[in-house]
């Protein structure tokens, strides 16, 4: 008994100390009171003349009139609208590299691996007010690699310090022509058509649950010998336990029909497709499964597998109650994705509510990460974005984004050149980046890291 | 009866996948559009009305009578003269990454005599998805190369090359670059400096020869003699190299701008600059040395890893405050239907709602030398206008009806089509 409560308070000990060790790594939370703004919180309505108070980073008060303890920061907000920090669903900022396109199936290796807390694009997007980005694995593989949850906590020069602590594990899967051109094109292995792709899943997961039945039998002593360890299996074996959330790229109605039924197989259900330009075709069979939908805003025809789009996708997705969300997948566009959510009243009309849902709630569930960012309610984390207009108006200008009440953009205190890093032997009269960045999937950073016939596929390479 | 109902289905699949972009056709006769607020660009905002006829504005004002007009109610809404975008590639790609579709850049170095006006397609797709958001001109061309061939202005409306084509049509030339292409560009110092003099020297030959080319031609004309040596490059440049015709100039790094002023002064060539990224760094001697500028894409990257985040939203307004007579582009194929959205990210960064509908309507009339024809409403004009509830850099505002030479052309294209079938797909879950 004794021993017991020692070995329990030993325990706790560890725990508490571990749990000290993982707020260091967490960063710095903030005080911040927001006083008499136009909150749009997303899940209470919008309202007017409000303050917002975060303390210690999370949203502590919503009302009027709000004071707050001494040395508190405080932001003048009346005429502003003060909304929840932009959430993009796909991205691959503060990544040093993108794509293991070395097999179809890659599920061991994860980005979280090759952080890159200097990328001033992370910057870029805190002036867009997106303080959460997915970031993602690329499209060579139809299983790629695990993903990673950040905030854009920038300044911090530890890679640790970018991830969102306790956010779900998610994994990049991807469908179609980038990854039957990546292996059966190039490297002559399945796959070369969709129906390749399917298999590749099929495989994985039957292997996986041969892998678990093994662990199994070891476990209940029916067999003497564990199955040799496999972290490729270990990752699939926690898609099937409901432990990971799939993101999948895609973009044809049929490929989309045919991974939900290999996932309904193996009782799979966790599963966000991206891009999924055809999504509105199968919106229905979408919603009834309850798979989830990040798309662009209008991009298509940058390749056959999405010349058959419209840019009324997230309206009839979101009509046909699949939660979608608007996705950059561009450290362009990253920058302006209260623009890219306004097109969807363009294309289709949806309420400022439903638009805004595009970028914030929306992406939260599906990153599973809702419970603690994507709406201003009590509670919640002190992620905030300030515009100087309504947010979806093309003449509002992004002010101030905060993340877990840390002020990290400020357009008056913006020195113009905010890289952490800067190579020494760099020549500042000759280093015109251009716009090199294009929009187009198939050959931007989704495929960033892969060679075809031995030329890198670039951005410019249009 | 079933078979009426399949013969009916039949027909609805065949229009709407043989057209797939448009199916009401477009109207032509006299319209009257009625009781709007008419932005006319160049001579105030009033309420009234415009009145079109034989592919042209006839009349704008309060009351007009026309009784042989079809009216449109306007009450309520607005209308603006389409806009004018003034670099792109649409009609010339159809899909990105496959190459056969792709009809912007001919193999070589030199290709003055290539014409873009050849290769666009009446038919692609983008066009609808493009007018529809009130765009109803663009620059088609072709890229690559030091010349990569010439451009041309077309309307967004017509069957043939020739129906749409609007007037202008101009060489395109990519100013040779000094520096890194981009992050891509592992060249080292020296090599980059070697390219960049292998270019300049390349261009000054080339250039010295479309001016032998030209005097020869001079002479010939005068004399009447026999002109020899029929050079279809050296034939292209000939009106841009007599000082008669505009040459459409990209380059976008402030050396290379600076450099290229200079090369145009020098050469007494009519330049419009393009592109002109870093021009908010060089906008003094732009406006000094007087060149028009088709800048753009707004919605683009700082081109320095040490700019301001937002330094290509505030390019355009920069320039033109400082004096540059500035248009801008979104240099797309299939989205040149941000054009407007372009212009209203200059507006918020400093251009301002009045200069930067100018930059995407009568500005770029203006460079391209069509100013007493496209970029506002007046009477005489040609009649491409829209009608808006509300204004059109608004992503909210809806575009309710195009007119492009005079046609009424439906608010249709694949987007939207796709979109009225699948908003009520029918068969749903079953």
């Amino acid at each position: 008994m004794v021993s017991y409560i020692y070995i329990s308070k030993l325990s706790a000990l560890c725990f508490t100390m571990l749990l000290s060790l993982s707020m260091t790594a967490q960063t710095e939370t903030g005080d911040v009171l927001i006083k008499n703004g136009t909150v749009i919180t997303i899940t209470d309505g919008v309202k007017e003349d409000t303050d917002v108070l975060i303390r210690n980073g999370k949203i502590s008060k919503i009302g009027s009139d709000l004071s707050a303890r001494e040395g508190t920061k405080t932001i003048d907000a009346e005429g502003k609208f003060v909304m929840p920090g932009i959430i993009d669903a796909h991205s691959h900022i503060a990544l040093d590299v993108v794509n293991e396109a070395t097999a179809p199936n890659t599920a061991m290796v994860a980005v979280g691996d090759a952080l890159d807390p200097y990328d001033v694009g992370v910057y870029r997007a805190l002036a867009g007010g997106v303080t959460i980005s997915h970031a993602m694995h690329g499209s060579a593989n139809a299983v790629g690699g695990q993903c990673e949850t950040i905030k854009h906590r920038y300044g911090v020069t530890d890679p640790e310090d970018m991830r969102m602590d306790g956010a779900p594990r998610t994994i990049k899967f991807a469908l179609g022509e980038n990854p039957m051109r990546v292996h059966g094109e190039n490297n002559d292995i399945v796959p070369s058509t969709r129906m390749g792709v399917e298999q590749v899943f099929r495989k994985s997961f039957a292997d996986a649950q041969v892998y678990m039945a093994a662990q199994e039998n070891y476990k209940k002593g029916i067999s003497k010998m564990p199955p040799k360890y496999d972290e490729r299996n270990e990752v699939m074996a926690d898609i099937l336990r409901g432990d990971i959330i799939i993101h999948c790229h895609s973009y044809r109605a049929d490929e989309i029909l045919m991974l939900m039924d290999v996932l309904g197989d193996y009782g799979v259900s966790k599963i966000t497709f991206q891009h999924v330009n055809e999504g509105f075709k199968v919106a229905p069979e979408l919603a009834e499964f309850g798979a989830a939908a990040s798309v662009f805003a209008d991009w298509w025809a940058y390749k056959f597998e999405v010349y058959y789009s419209t840019a009324f996708n997230a309206a009839i997705l979101s009509r046909n109650g699949v939660v979608t969300s608007i996705n950059s997948d561009s450290g362009e566009l990253i920058r302006h994705l209260y623009h890219e959510a306004g097109k969807s009243q363009r294309y289709g009309k949806l309420t400022d509510n439903e638009a805004l849902r595009l970028i914030t709630i929306n992406p939260a569930i599906q990153l599973g990460i809702d419970d603690r960012v994507g709406s201003i309610e009590e509670g919640k984390e002190g992620d905030i974005a300030i515009f100087s207009a309504h947010p979806l108006s093309i003449y509002a200008v992004p002010e101030m984004t905060i993340v877990d009440g840390v002020v990290r953009f400020d357009i008056n205190n913006d020195p113009d050149d905010m890289r952490i890093w800067v190579d020494p032997k760099e020549d500042f009269s000759d280093t015109y980046e251009g716009n090199e960045e294009h929009h187009d999937c198939s050959n931007d950073r989704c495929m960033q890291g892969v060679f075809i016939n031995g030329h890198a596929v670039h951005s410019h390479h249009r | 009866m079933n078979i009426k109902i399949y013969i009916l289905g039949l027909l609805v699949f065949c229009i709407s996948w043989t057209q797939a972009q448009q199916v009401t056709p477009s109207e032509s006769g006299a319209f009257i559009l009625k009781n709007g607020t008419v932005h006319t660009v160049t001579k105030g905002t009033m309420t009234g009305d415009v009145l079109i006829k034989d592919g042209k504005i006839a009349d704008v004002g309060a009351n007009i009578v026309a009784a042989d007009a079809t009216e449109v109610d306007c009450t309520g809404k607005h209308i603006y003269p389409g806009m004018i975008d003034g670099m792109t590639r649409l009609g010339l790609e159809e899909i990105g990454a496959v190459s056969l579709t792709r009809d912007f850049n001919e193999l070589g170095d030199f290709n003055p005599h290539m014409k873009a006006l050849t290769a666009v397609n009446p038919g692609s797709v983008s066009i609808p998805v493009t007018r529809t958001n009130g765009v109803t001109s663009v620059i088609a061309a072709p890229t690559g190369g030091l010349f990569s061939g010439q451009a041309s202005l077309i309307n967004l409306h017509g069957y043939t090359p020739q129906q749409m084509y609007a007037g202008f049509t101009a060489v395109i030339m990519n100013f040779p670059s000094s520096g890194k292409r981009g992050r891509w560009d592992r060249r080292s110092a020296e090599d980059i400096k070697k390219d960049a003099d292998k270019a300049a020297k390349k261009l000054n030959g080339i250039w010295d020869k479309a001016q032998d080319y030209a005097r020869m031609d001079s002479i010939a004309q005068a004399t009447g003699a026999v002109k020899e040596g029929y050079n279809p490059q050296m034939e292209a440049l000939l009106s841009t190299a007599q000082g008669n015709a505009s040459m459409m100039i990209r380059v976008n790094k402030k050396q290379d701008i600076l450099n290229a002023i200079e090369w145009v002064q020098e050469r007494e060539i009519k330049a419009i600059f393009v592109g002109v990224a870093e021009g908010w760094r060089v906008a003094k001697e732009l406006a000094e040395a007087n060149i028009p500028c088709v800048v753009g894409p707004v919605l683009g990257m700082p081109t320095r890893g040490y700019d301001r985040y937002d330094r290509p939203y505030k390019n355009p307004g920069v320039m033109q405050q400082a004096g540059v007579k500035v248009a801008i582009m979104t240099n797309d194929s299939e989205n040149v239907r941000n054009l407007p959205f372009n212009a209203g990210f200059a507006a918020t960064y400093g251009m301002g709602k009045e200069e930067a509908l100018k930059a995407v309507t009568i500005v770029p009339a203006e460079i391209f030398g069509l100013a007493d024809q496209l970029g506002s409403i007046e009477a005489g004009k040609v009649a491409n206008l829209f009608v808006s509830d509300g204004d059109p850099f608004e992503t909210k505002t809806q575009i309710t009806d195009l007119f492009i030479e005079g046609w009424k052309v439906p608010i249709e294209s694949r987007h939207t089509l796709l979109y009225e079938e699948f908003i009520k797909r029918s068969p749903g879950l079953e």
